[in-house]
């Protein structure tokens, strides 16, 4: 029997392998998530029940009472972790204490909002990043060199919240470029919930102008936010470029007649792009933090407002939801890492 | 071809090349800024015109020539105000760098050194810290800990770590085979002092550069902190915290402006140094170092 | 061999620049000849120049490198040649193959991608044939299951198949010329002699010329028609094979045969060459050779001696003679 298991394991293709051993890892790492989540929830000096009810129904031992049985805050823990688990196996994330609304529900939510930011930004940072990166590697120490590396350091060194004031302040109180905070204009409604996404879903539902409204309201949080990652992407870029560069591999293509343009492209960016994918996912890490903030400037209702202030009304239950969906985000953004790097060096794979 | 024998005591010596790195124009640019902001800092209160604290001007002037930085809503010099935050961020992040880099080298260097299970748990922990972004982790535990500068400090450091933790592991266990290190323990030295004396100093340089290219990160991360409320409390005068506040009076430019350049050109400087310091520290970079 | 040489370097000199923008001079001087068909092995220590000629033959040296002189390939001087028509030689007319296939082969390429990707971009063939081509190469050098290999990666093969994937990759295009720099020395004894036998066949096979570089005399010995022998940066020996390995007649030849493990009697020898090669910014006064020649004169140290003709064939660069003198 376990020889038929361990045959039929290596009859898959490499990379599924691959795929599936990460996908068991990230799971695991998940479920770590959770206990780390539920262990700081209960860690916190005060008392959530408190903070829920007020000063004065607190003062009422009975409203207390009841308020603890229902929402389960009674029980011993790891009864309490137990049933968190199983509910969470269910899709049931537990209500919160502030909105009194499904977890799941708000998470949903507010999760789209930051997901089609992060991607938006995510895209801009690595096309820009990659591209200035490889332009500097390439003119190394000439001036297109200092230029980028003058700029790109300057990106990883602006502060994200002020950056956003300031840009809001330039674009949209001077210049009135920018159309202002929020998702989309006052008054405007939401295009029909398909993917959560108000530039998909506009664009599904062929409401062109909702589409152009959602575009330009994303347009300046995007770039505020991939200021930071851009400058640490073409960083990486360019030392990564730099370190192919001095690889004997490129010396044999020169020396096979290959157009310097191939050479770069196909030779240096290859080995490079391994380094670069994996920096990226840290790099994605960083600017879902940087999210929390240029969320709050620009009032965008996403997961980081949501965090903000479950963190400061102390609603344990959504702060145990939002830490795992970020983290969850996370974990799957370094999966794909690991999967591109597989696909990018076929070295990984095949051990 | 022929290779000289390496003299007994070059054998600990690691390979920095610190002379070097000052004449580079960016990182002596940087450290000049930084000198001159650390100076400015420590002699803020004899340097600056005003009393940060005092409300003794009219409230939202703009820059002028009594307020160099405007006033805000309490009619407090901006200026005074600004050169006062350096006293805080400044040598906070410096604090929290620290602390983290020393955390995460002894745990790095008994999970490199050590392995076994021992190696694990310390990754274990430190992967599992390393799934969170850390901006919204340190929120986390600062929203548990009680809002204040300090817990901000220990929040970030609690997410720092890692980074340390795993460069100082990797190293480890390339060093741990290195010959000079495995003559030492034939020679009878004990794990403590094979650790100390020959390892530390090749150790010592990569983790100094790390740290030197964190402290940026830090100011930023704890005046992000300070910004959403959760780090330093007024009336404490921190830049990030006086952007926050500047950005309730949103047409008063002055009052975010000024403080948040204050943190860019920190960062910028720290940056600047740091960069120059790892390119001196790299043997693989093939600059006009050697 | 008689008729014209299918390449010769005459007077080649580069200069790279220094740290301290002087220009330092790692080959000085040098002339070289190949026949077609014929192998050429260019010996001599680290430092001596010898990797660098070869890789002017590719116009492939350093940033800020210059050079002076006159390289003739196939009736046209390759110093004067546009950068265009160089990089069309590279690869196709003349290859080379380095000395450590682990690091020259793309780690990240399939084997096809780094066999077909230069036989398309010069002669322009589509991917069916230039499949075809890389087969028949793969089969040529003895790697087994050719059609396999071409879809695997060079990790996947032992050090002496990757070298042999090398040469088939140079040998793609057909190129008259093959350079060798030192494509034994990274491999286990056992798997140099295969390799050597290799490039013997392909010389008889397909009539291929081979600047073969090392610095191991014992493959100079199994495989070259001819010798030259570099030392700082210029040729101070050249000749046939035999001559010049079994009767050398420059100082450092004789020097470097010696320190070949050798028999005398009953004994073992080992009598290495004293002192190091010196440093292309630091020579000193007269023959470069003189601090270490056991025959040196005083006259040694006045000037550089010329390479001249001592026989038929033979030329050397030395003022002294060591088939007369006997060594002090």
């Amino acid at each position: 029997m376990e020889q038929q298991i361990k045959r039929a394991w290596y009859a898959l293709p490499s990379l599924l392998r691959f795929v599936l051993r990460r996908l068991a890892v990230g799971v695991l790492l998940c479920v770590g998530v959770t206990l780390i989540s539920f262990t700081l929830t209960q860690v916190v000096p005060g008392d959530p029940v408190a903070a829920s009810l007020g000063e004065h129904a607190a003062a009422d031992p009975d409203t207390v009472a009841a308020f603890r049985q229902r929402f389960g805050l009674d029980k011993p823990l790891p009864e309490q972790y137990a049933i968190y688990l199983g509910n969470l196996l269910q899709g049931n994330l537990g209500e919160s204490l502030q909105t009194r609304r499904p977890v799941a529900d708000d998470l949903a939510k507010y999760m789209s909002a930051t997901i089609e930011l992060s991607i938006v930004a995510m895209t801009i940072a690595m096309l820009g990043g990659l591209a200035l990166g490889i332009v500097a590697a390439v003119n190394r120490d000439r001036w297109p060199d200092q230029v980028i590396r003058v700029v790109s350091l300057a990106g990883v060194s602006v502060p994200t919240f002020w950056l956003s004031l300031v840009c809001l302040y330039v674009f949209f109180f001077q210049l009135g470029w920018s159309p202002g905070v929020g998702r989309l204009p006052p008054g405007v409604s939401s295009p029909v919930t398909i993917t959560g996404l108000y530039t998909i879903d506009a664009l599904l539902t062929g409401n062109w102008k909702l589409l152009w409204q959602a575009l330009s309201h994303l347009a300046l949080p995007a770039m505020v936010l991939a200021i930071y990652t851009i400058g640490a992407i073409t960083r990486f870029t360019r030392a990564a470029m730099l370190d192919a560069l001095q690889q004997d591999f490129v010396r044999s293509a020169r020396a096979k007649g290959m157009p310097e343009r191939t050479v770069v492209l196909r030779h240096v960016l290859r080995p490079a792009l391994a380094a670069i994918i994996t920096v990226s996912g840290m790099a994605f890490g960083r600017m879902l933090g940087g999210a929390v903030l240029v969320e709050s400037v620009f009032s965008w209702p996403g997961l980081g407002e949501y965090a903000y202030r479950s963190a400061l009304a102390l609603d344990l239950r959504a702060i145990m939801g939002v830490s795992l969906v970020i983290a969850a985000i996370y974990i799957l953004v370094n999966l794909v890492v690991d999967i591109l790097y597989a696909v990018v060096d076929p070295r990984i794979r095949l051990s | 071809m022929t290779t000289s024998p390496i003299p007994i005591a070059d054998i600990h010596r690691p390979s920095g090349k610190v002379r070097s790195a000052w004449l580079q124009p960016l990182g002596l640019i940087g450290a000049g800024m930084l000198l001159i902001i650390v100076v400015a800092a420590v002699l803020a209160p004899w340097l600056v015109p005003h009393d940060p604290n005092a409300q003794s001007f009219g409230r939202f002037l703009p820059p002028n020539a009594e307020n160099w930085f405007g006033t805000d809503q309490l009619g407090r010099d901006i200026f005074s105000r600004v050169v006062h935050g350096a006293r805080v961020s400044m040598p906070y992040a410096l604090q929290l760098v620290v602390m983290a880099a020393v955390i995460g080298t002894i745990a790095g260097a008994i999970a490199g050194y050590f392995g076994g299970w021992v190696d694990s748990v310390i990754m274990r922990a430190a992967d599992l810290v390393m799934s969170f972004p850390d901006i919204i982790l340190a929120m986390a535990v600062v929203a548990a800990l009680g809002p204040n500068l300090f817990n901000a400090v220990l929040a970030v450091v609690i997410v720092s770590w890692p980074i340390y933790a795993r460069v100082v592991r990797s190293m480890i266990l390339t060093l741990r085979d290195e010959p000079y290190v495995q003559s030492s323990r034939l020679l009878g030295a004990s794990s403590g002092r094979t650790l100390w004396r020959d390892i530390r100093p090749n150790v010592a340089g990569p983790v100094a550069v790390l740290a030197a290219l964190e402290y940026g990160h830090a100011v930023l991360i704890l005046s992000g902190l300070s910004f959403l409320g959760l780090g330093a409390q007024p009336p404490t005068a921190e830049w990030g915290s006086m952007v926050s506040e500047g950005a309730k009076y949103f047409d008063k430019w002055w009052m975010s402006v000024f403080p948040g350049l204050a943190i860019l050109v920190v960062v910028l400087a720290a940056n600047f140094l740091g960069d120059t310091l790892r390119d001196a520290f790299d043997p693989k970079s093939a600059k006009a170092f050697r | 061999m008689t008729g014209a040489p299918l390449v010769s370097i005459e007077n080649l000199t580069i200069s790279l620049p220094a740290r301290d923008g002087s220009r330092l001079f790692p080959v000085r001087d040098v002339s070289l000849s190949i026949a077609p068909g014929e192998i050429l092995g260019l010996a001599g220590e680290s430092g001596s120049g010898k990797t660098i000629t070869a890789l002017s033959l590719l116009g492939l040296l350093p940033p800020g490198g210059r050079m002076s002189g006159h390289i003739h390939f196939d009736g046209k001087d390759l110093l004067t040649l546009p950068p265009r028509e160089i990089s069309a030689i590279r690869g196709r007319d003349i290859a080379m193959v380095f000395q450590d296939p682990m690091t020259a082969l793309h780690p990240m390429l399939s084997i096809e991608k780094q066999m077909t990707e230069h036989l398309r971009h010069h002669r322009g063939v589509d991917a069916a044939a230039a499949r075809a081509r890389a087969i028949e190469l793969l089969d040529l050098v003895r790697i087994p299951n050719a059609a396999q290999a071409l879809k695997r990666f060079p990790h996947q093969f032992s050090g002496g198949m990757r070298q042999r994937i090398a040469i088939a990759i140079a040998l793609c295009c057909g190129p008259r010329l093959l350079i060798a720099d030192e494509p034994t020395t990274a491999l286990d004894v056992t798997v140099q002699a295969g390799i050597l036998r290799l490039l013997q066949q392909l010389r008889s096979e397909l009539g291929l010329s081979v600047l073969l570089i090392t610095h191991d005399m014992g493959v100079m010995s199994a495989l070259t028609d001819r010798v030259a022998v570099m030392y700082a940066g210029r040729v101070v020996e050249e000749g046939g094979r035999q001559a010049v390995l079994q009767t050398p007649r420059h100082p450092y030849t004789h020097g470097l045969l010696q320190a070949l493990p050798h028999e005398r009697g009953d004994d073992m020898l080992l009598t290495p060459l004293q002192g190091s090669p010196p440093a292309i910014g630091a020579l000193p006064p007269g023959c470069p050779f003189n601090p270490r020649c056991a025959w040196a004169e005083g006259r040694c140290r006045e000037a550089e001696p010329v390479l001249r003709a001592v026989e038929a064939q033979r030329s050397i660069a030395c003022v002294v003679d060591p088939l007369v003198k006997v060594p002090a």
